[in-house]
């Protein structure tokens, strides 16, 4: 029998920092003439900015956590996010992952307007790395929470922007993972697609191990989430219960 | 990480096969001709630059155009990857930024998009053989392993070139120039033997070689030992350039774009 080790994520001492790219130091013409002159020609291609984004974060979190990330902007939500997606590699640090993680930055990514709605529903299931035998066992859900019927079969470039949400929400929350990363809250666009979507989405969270959250909405991360990290300048300020970590922010803002 | 890199873009191949598929049809879904339309503009080259350069090398037509033909399909092929490979992960930054997936399979949906152009484009081949009457002979099957070497001389390339543009942004335009002046170095409208004692230009050429794999055996010869011993080397130092390339700097393309 297959043994599934509990989901964790668990960052070590991660640092990221940004080069900031300016036009001249975008040239390889510029970088190998400063290069080969010494720095006479083209000094300033070498002035490259680094930016801090985050500054030695430590966190772990294990099955059944919920975090918000809290923070002003800029303070390095969106950076440990993808992280924690794995999409950038921290520059010191360690990041360990323990399960199928699914970040919901963008739902629209890889949609493709040219494509039809099952097309579009296939696609998005492969960049989920999902096997067909999964694809092909959720499709029909998929199909029948957006309501669209026939027009699925249509390119979804003839979408109205309410149609794609739906699509785009049915799909993104299809196929639960272990890790859900979420950068701001998704919301659904009519009423009675709104009250069935957010059944849907609070049934996502519920039944994935660990939930991350970004967002300013402050009520709504009490409601979901059951501890939280703040941030500030790239660096942790505070990690603990959700209630303390969001008073001790709110009283700093004020 | 890096072979997981590798290995995982290959797993996923179900993946850049759909994309790659796509790239093409967002392009010309909506058009008549779909992706023929790229078939029909080579054609008219073939046909045109045959009769024209029959004229001014006095070569007969039924012999230069199955070449010039066969050339240019071939170099279509090289020289869209040279030119377009800058954009392999900074036109993906969308993905890069959103979603972690091995680069590879960028580099995988990049050459399987130009490898479906280049199947519209071997019809052409097809009707000049059969408008000229030639049969090359069981040998036209060696044309296959020849343009697998290609194929994974243009994964790796692509998949450095697609790195050091990311970094450095001038890098595609500077590779564009450079594509063009090999097409005129490199016997793709006229024959190598025209050289006369100048034959070296064309032997030292890397892209005279590897097109001559495919070219030769598509048109009824074998290619020269020195032609697969010459495509060879050039894999083998494209995949050295590549290997001191993405292990290296992989973990940085995500920064860079």
């Amino acid at each position: 029998m297959l043994v599934k080790s509990p989901a964790a994520l668990t960052l070590n001492q991660v640092s990221v920092s940004f080069p900031i790219y300016h036009g001249a130091s975008r040239s390889l013409k510029k970088s190998l003439m400063y290069r080969t002159s010494g720095g006479k020609i083209a000094q300033d291609a070498s002035h490259r900015i680094v930016v801090d984004a985050l500054h030695e974060v430590s966190i772990s979190l294990v099955e059944r956590d919920r975090l918000a990330l809290v923070g002003a902007n800029g303070a390095g939500k969106t950076t440990l996010l993808r992280v924690m997606a794995g999409v950038y590699e921290p520059t010191s640090g360690r990041v360990t992952i323990n399960g199928r993680i699914s970040s919901i930055f963008d739902i629209g990514v890889g949609i493709d307007p040219e494509l039809n709605g099952y097309e579009n529903i296939r696609l998005r299931g492969l960049l989920l790395q999902l096997s067909s035998a999964e694809l092909e066992e959720k499709l029909q859900g998929i199909a029948d929470f957006t309501e669209l019927g026939d027009y699925l079969h249509m390119p979804v470039r003839t979408y109205s922007s309410g149609m794609m949400m739906r699509l785009t929400f049915a799909v993104s929350t299809c196929f639960v993972p272990e890790i859900v990363l979420m950068d701001e809250w998704i919301l659904a666009a009519d009423l009675h697609f709104m009250s069935k979507a957010q059944k849907r989405i609070e049934e996502f969270i519920q039944k994935s191990s660990i939930f991350v959250l970004a967002t300013h909405n402050l009520d709504l991360l009490r409601q979901l989430c059951t501890k939280a990290l703040w941030l500030h300048n790239g660096h942790a300020r505070a990690f603990g219960p959700v209630d303390e970590v969001i008073d001790a922010y709110r009283r700093e803002a004020q | 990480m890096v072979l997981e890199d590798a290995w995982g873009g290959l797993k996923l191949w179900r993946l850049w096969f759909t994309l790659g598929w796509s790239d093409i049809l967002q392009r010309y879904r909506r058009s008549m001709l779909g992706p023929f339309w790229l078939t029909a503009s080579m054609a008219v080259m073939v046909i045109s630059l045959g009769l024209l350069y029959g004229q001014l090398l006095k070569v007969a037509t039924s012999e230069l155009i199955p070449f010039i033909c066969v050339g240019l399909i071939i170099w279509g092929f090289i020289s869209s990857i040279l030119n377009e490979a800058g954009g392999v992960f900074v036109g993906n930054e969308l993905f890069i930024k959103q979603i972690r997936l091995p680069y590879t399979v960028y580099v995988w949906r990049f050459v399987w998009s130009k490898t479906i152009i280049f199947a519209h484009n071997f019809i052409i081949y097809l009707a000049v053989l059969i408008y000229f009457r030639i049969w090359p002979g069981e040998i036209l099957l060696l044309a296959i392993p020849g343009f697998i070497i290609i194929a994974v001389n243009g994964l790796l390339v692509s998949l450095y070139l697609g790195m050091i543009s990311a970094r450095f942004r001038d890098v595609p335009q500077i590779v564009a120039s450079a594509t063009q002046v090999v097409f005129f170095l490199t016997p793709v409208l006229w024959k190598p033997e025209l050289l006369a004692r100048h034959r070296y230009v064309a032997d030292w050429n890397p892209f005279y070689q590897l097109i001559e794999i495919v070219r030769a055996p598509l048109l009824g010869h074998w290619p020269t030992l020195s032609n697969v011993a010459v495509s060879l080397a050039v894999t083998v130092l494209n995949l050295a350039i590549a290997a001191a390339f993405f292990p290296r700097f992989r973990a940085r393309i995500a920064y860079w774009i």
